[in-house]
């Protein structure tokens, strides 16, 4: 009798370490992953509608390159650009959005700082565009440049983000004594703004060119040329879940890749059969990148092919659209003049 | 100084003659303003300095020359003792209905004759009034929100359903009405959050999913107001007995509810739900949105219904608990079968009253990213394509609420009258 | 003993589980946040805020800690509750009264402005001044005085200062003067009861209120100037006003809005307060030859204000919450300035909301205590 016992004992304690050890061996348990398949779609959060970015039209669909970073996930992930839901956040409730897993992927053009990265308990995975901060002005206030802020003037802008720190450590060097008017919503800000209530608006860069085409009269306002900031936006995840954060950023570095070897949608399927290493690896040819990242190796061809390389999109969303026309700044690839250098896919 | 001016004073005497002289004067003055606002033709321009206080002092006196005391004239006693009891009054009558005349051709005007409600795009908008085609082709979208236009007719379906299951209660005869209280603490709330999660938010019998963040406009304002109410309303009630009650931990407890939530404003409070909530829970256990939103406002509110319940239940008689008492029922029982019924019978008024306070309180939820009507009117105003139209958006969400809650004060007056002469 | 052991069971039984609930949602935050690494702890108000506040009565910048931002926040909300308070109650008693009012277009004018402002939320009033009404307001340069110089403009209303030299002792004077008017009315009325004549108190009231402080000028060495504004030119088209006082228009909107609304219900609380006053009192004191106004001021008002002040504190006590809302427009509110943007540049959820939330209740709870003490003087001292 007891010597059965002991060896049902034995078999249970001896199935068990197996099957954890299974689970451990079979590699990545990644929560956000496994819910990610099981619900069928992505939770992404974005803004509550920047042209370029991630904007919303009156039948519901969105566009813009956060938008695109959402879909490329989902492509690897889920094998279909379209299974995405978008949450339109305030900048308020966004990281506490992606905390309380509400959203697994936060592509909201959110500033990369160290504060956010140490305190928040989020990952940054990466740069989709690089900004910095400017000022816009209208032209009839003759204004050319920061030189000509002086005291008194009352400065629109969006609270609770970099942007008012930044602002308020520039006109702090600068010794000027302005009126902050601060709200919770960019559209706000940029409302008050037109009407004449402040002499300038500052947010991003790239914020101050799709909020200028949603003004009255676009072309009497104008952004100054000073950059008075670093503002590397990118997507984020939550901290702990490190294959989570290996496939969105992975997902954003293959897009930029792909741009940095000449893969676009139209030319994957050719090039799958092409010679040059890299654009193997990329198209999940050779070397198994897919399996390593806890996906299928058809990822890569699924998010260039689906969604584009990262010129594709830039274009389709930046510069046809008309909000940011001409060279791309720092937002080129290394070979080209910017700043997108984005480590091998090896 | 006014008092002791000399002046022929009107008495029934020479009644016939400053009777039509009075009116002639009064006439007068009010045509003179009229067609001067209306038509833009000043009738006085001869007496150039003074032409726009003249009227004035024409109505004046022949309100002066027509205030004759008993003059056994039936509409003229009226029309005296109304609006011409003394000479203060009279000025006060003339300058509001100059000041009616002079704003009403420009309201007129930008409001309807001059207003677009034609077309599809803001290039139909071309008068200098009111452009209503901005609201016609927003209209969906301020009704339903970001729902997907194939998928409304669920919300109608559902809403209709609240509607008749809610009026249930009227045809209840002798023999379910001792069942209303539970029907409408329990039943109700349980079967209408059955209907929402089914077929509003969907996922299941080949429904699509709808998230709750798609959900706006008028159907999410009567949505958070209706679930806040029915889960408030039970909660206020077990606090309001709970602040009568003996036991002191269960009274302390309850006021100490109440005393919080009455002090801190509910935008605090939906802050905390957004925020605040989240961190409560166990970490992975992530509760809807919507779900928070409507449990802080309920929460909120169920002290403000406690109150009003309270006041209920201190206008009843003690001879009420004595005689339940005398028969032998129990705490539950006595309150269940004698006390409530009567209770919330007298302050059926109030809870009225917190449910037109809840309306005007929902649009606080865009603290928590949700857009009702004025989110999704705010939301419509920035669009690049409709810009410039804030003053239709605020009129449209203020008409709308206007209607809506006049409407249901009227209502709620209406049955206090009713029940009042019941008793 | 039966019945006892069950009340001290009930009792206990819901104590544990307000206990327990509590201690479950302690141990989730412990949990959540060391998951996300973060701290629990006030001394983050200690630290540097880097942030500005447009309008604030005390001193601050950028550099200073985040304990005095709410300081100007708490400053800020209380400004405007208590200007609210003031037009709400002046504008609610007019319109209470006139709502009585036998004139048929009097009482029917006061009737749809109660009806209409009642009935549309506050934050959509609010939204409707900010957003739609002051934005028709001309830019500086283009307005123009309303009388001698006070200019309502987009950017804010210009209006001339007052600079003081040696305040406090102007602030002695004032209340000397105010002592003394006590002194007076106790006065005046030992001499009414012994000898029944009647000193014009008012006139002598006003004459020390008006007369003291002045003296003030003479012989306390304070001494008032006015400061104009003047246009100044920031660059090619932008203008402003500077010197005196500028009041920003998101002030004045959430103020208008507060007003406005709170004031349709004060009315209706002062309209049933004069109905409360039974119709014998009125037709008593009319019979004793008193006309309108003294019995409105000496017999109706007293009675009504016993039932008026319950629901008016009430309203007071909303007024100040709601102006909580300023939060949906830019004014740098408590609510605004430390929920708003401290709260998202610290993250610190926990500690902020609830010094905010406790901060409310403080206020909630002090001016009830006020009113409950008013009310024990006037209520009716029953034999």
């Amino acid at each position: 009798m007891l010597k059965i016992i002991r060896n049902l004992v034995l078999f249970f304690c001896a199935s068990f370490l197996l099957l954890s050890c299974g689970q451990g061996g079979s590699g990545k348990k990644s929560e956000t992953l496994e819910k990610t398949k099981k619900a069928g779609f992505l939770n992404c959060g974005v803004s509550q509608g920047l042209a370029g970015f991630s904007n919303a039209d009156e039948a519901g669909n969105w566009t813009g390159i956060d938008v695109d970073v959402c879909r490329a996930v989902a492509a690897a992930v889920l094998g279909d650009s379209q299974k995405v839901k978008f949450f339109p956040l305030s900048a308020k409730e966004r990281f506490e959005s992606l905390k309380s897993k509400q959203i697994d992927v936060l592509s909201r053009n959110t500033t990369w700082t160290l504060t956010r990265d140490a305190e928040l308990g989020l990952t940054f995975v990466g740069v989709n565009f690089y900004d910095g901060q400017g000022f816009m002005v209208t032209k009839a206030s003759g204004m050319r440049s920061t030189d000509d802020f002086v005291s008194g003037m009352s400065v629109c802008t969006n609270i609770g983000t970099t942007t008012e720190l930044n602002l308020a450590d520039f006109m702090a060097r600068k010794k000027i004594d302005y009126k902050l008017v601060g709200f919770e919503k960019a559209d706000e800000a940029r409302d008050t703004y037109g009407a004449g209530r402040c002499d300038a608006y500052t947010t991003d860069k790239s914020g101050l060119a799709a909020q200028r085409t949603a003004l009255p009269s676009p072309d009497d306002h104008v952004v100054l040329p000073e950059t008075i900031s670093k503002e590397p936006l990118g997507p984020v995840v939550r901290q702990g879940d490190a294959i989570w954060e290996d496939i969105v950023r992975w997902s954003l570095n293959v897009m930029i890749e792909a741009e940095e070897y000449g893969v676009t949608s139209k030319n994957a399927d050719s090039l799958k059969s092409s010679d040059n290493p890299a654009h193997k690896k990329i198209l999940g040819v050779e070397d198994d990148m897919g399996l390593k990242l806890g996906l299928d190796n058809d990822w890569g061809y699924r998010i260039i092919t689906q969604v584009g390389n990262y010129g594709e999109v830039y274009k389709r969303h930046l510069q046809d659209s008309g909000i940011l026309p001409g060279g791309r700044g720092d937002n080129e690839l290394w070979t080209n003049g910017g700043v997108l250098y984005v480590p091998p896919l090896r | 100084m006014i008092k002791n001016l000399r002046l022929p004073k009107p008495s029934k005497n020479n009644l016939k003659v400053c009777l039509p002289f009075g009116f002639i004067l009064i006439a007068f003055s009010i045509l003179d303003v009229f067609i001067n606002s209306f038509f833009e033709i000043n009738l006085t321009s001869a007496f150039a300095p003074i032409s726009t206080i003249l009227p004035l002092f024409l109505g004046f006196f022949g309100f002066y020359l027509i205030r004759i005391e008993y003059a056994g004239i039936k509409h003229l006693d009226l029309l005296n003792k109304n609006i011409n009891t003394n000479n203060f009054n009279a000025f006060l009558t003339l300058i509001i209905i100059f000041t009616i005349l002079k704003v009403l051709p420009e309201f007129l005007s930008w409001f309807i004759f001059d207003a677009n409600i034609s077309g599809n795009s803001s290039d139909a908008c071309t008068g200098s009034g009111a452009c209503w085609t901005y609201i016609k082709v927003w209209l969906r979208r301020f009704i339903y929100g970001m729902y997907p236009n194939a998928e409304q007719w669920r919300i109608n379906i559902a809403f209709i359903s609240f509607l008749l299951l809610g009026l249930l209660g009227i045809f209840s005869n002798e023999k379910t009405k001792k069942f209303l209280i539970l029907y409408y603490s329990l039943v109700y709330p349980i079967l209408a959050f059955l209907i929402i999660y089914f077929l509003i938010s969907g996922g299941v019998f080949g429904l699509e999913w709808i998230q709750t963040n798609s959900w706006g406009g008028l159907s999410l304002t009567f949505i958070v107001s209706f679930f806040s109410l029915i889960f408030c309303f039970p909660l206020g009630m077990l606090l309001a007995l709970g602040r009568r009650s003996n036991l002191p931990a269960v009274r302390y407890v309850s006021i100490g509810f109440i005393e919080f939530w009455r002090g801190v404003p509910l935008i605090t409070v939906l802050f905390m739900a957004s925020v605040i909530f989240p961190m409560f829970l166990p970490s992975g256990v992530s509760i809807d949105t919507l779900v928070r939103a409507i449990v802080a406002i309920a929460l909120f509110e169920a002290a403000y219904v406690a109150e009003v319940i309270r006041g209920g239940l201190q206008a009843l008689s003690r001879g009420q608990y004595d005689a339940a008492k005398s028969l032998g029922m129990s705490y539950w029982k006595l309150h269940y079968l004698v006390i409530l019924p009567q209770a919330l019978k007298i302050v059926i008024p109030g809870i009225a009253n917190t449910f037109l306070a809840l309306v005007k309180d929902t649009p606080l939820i865009f603290v928590v990213g949700l857009l009702e009507l004025i989110g999704m009117t705010n939301m419509a105003k920035t669009n690049p394509k409709w810009l410039g139209f804030a003053m239709e958006s605020y009129i449209f969400a203020g008409l709308v609420f206007f209607i809506i809650c006049y409407g249901m004060s009227k209502y709620s007056q209406y049955l206090e009258r009713k029940i009042s002469t019941e008793r | 003993m039966d019945n006892r052991r069950k009340k001290i069971v009930i009792q206990s039984v819901l104590l544990l589980s307000i206990a327990s609930l509590f201690a479950f949602f302690a141990i989730n935050a412990q949990i959540n946040m060391s998951n996300r690494g973060l701290q629990f702890g006030y001394d983050f108000l200690g630290r540097e805020a880097s942030f500005d506040i447009q309008f604030s009565l005390i001193e601050y910048s950028r550099s200073s800690s985040y304990f005095r931002a709410y300081l100007v926040g708490l400053i800020n909300t209380v400004l405007v509750a208590f200007f609210g308070i003031v037009f709400a109650t002046i504008l609610g008693v007019t319109v209470g009264i006139a709502r009585l009012s036998k004139n048929y277009l009097i009482n029917k004018f006061a009737s749809a402005y109660i009806e209409l402002f009642r009935n549309l939320p506050l934050l959509l009033q609010i939204f409707f001044w900010y957003y739609a009404a002051l934005r028709l307001l001309p830019l500086p340069q283009d307005s123009e005085a309303l009388f001698f110089n006070f200019y309502l403009t987009i950017k804010a209303f210009y209006t001339p200062a007052l600079i003081w030299e040696n305040l406090h002792i102007f602030i002695y004077f004032l209340i000397i003067s105010i002592v003394l008017i006590f002194f007076l009315r106790r006065y005046a009325k030992n001499i009414q009861e012994k000898e029944g004549r009647q000193i014009p108190v008012f006139l002598i009231s006003l004459i020390l209120l008006l007369f003291i402080p002045f003296l003030s000028f003479l012989i306390g060495g304070t001494n008032v100037d006015i400061e104009l504004p003047v246009l100044k030119k920031l660059s090619k088209t932008t203008y402003i006003f500077e010197g005196g006082l500028a009041i920003p228009p998101e002030f004045i909107a959430l103020l208008a809005a507060l007003s406005l609304y709170t004031a349709t219900f004060i009315a209706e609380c002062v309209r049933a307060g004069i109905m409360g006053v039974g119709k014998g009192q009125k037709e008593a004191a009319s019979s004793l030859g008193l006309n309108t106004q003294q019995i409105l001021k000496l017999v109706v008002m007293p009675q009504a204000l016993r039932i008026i002040i319950p629901p008016t504190t009430n309203q007071y006590l909303n007024l100040t919450k709601n102006s909580s809302l300023a939060s949906a427009i830019a004014y740098p509110d408590l609510a605004l300035v430390f929920t708003g943007t401290a709260l998202m540049q610290t993250g610190k959820a926990i500690e902020i909301v609830s010094m905010v939330m406790f901060t409310y209740l403080a206020l909630s709870i002090f001016t009830s205590i006020l009113m409950n003490w008013y009310n024990k003087k006037m209520a009716i001292k029953e034999k």
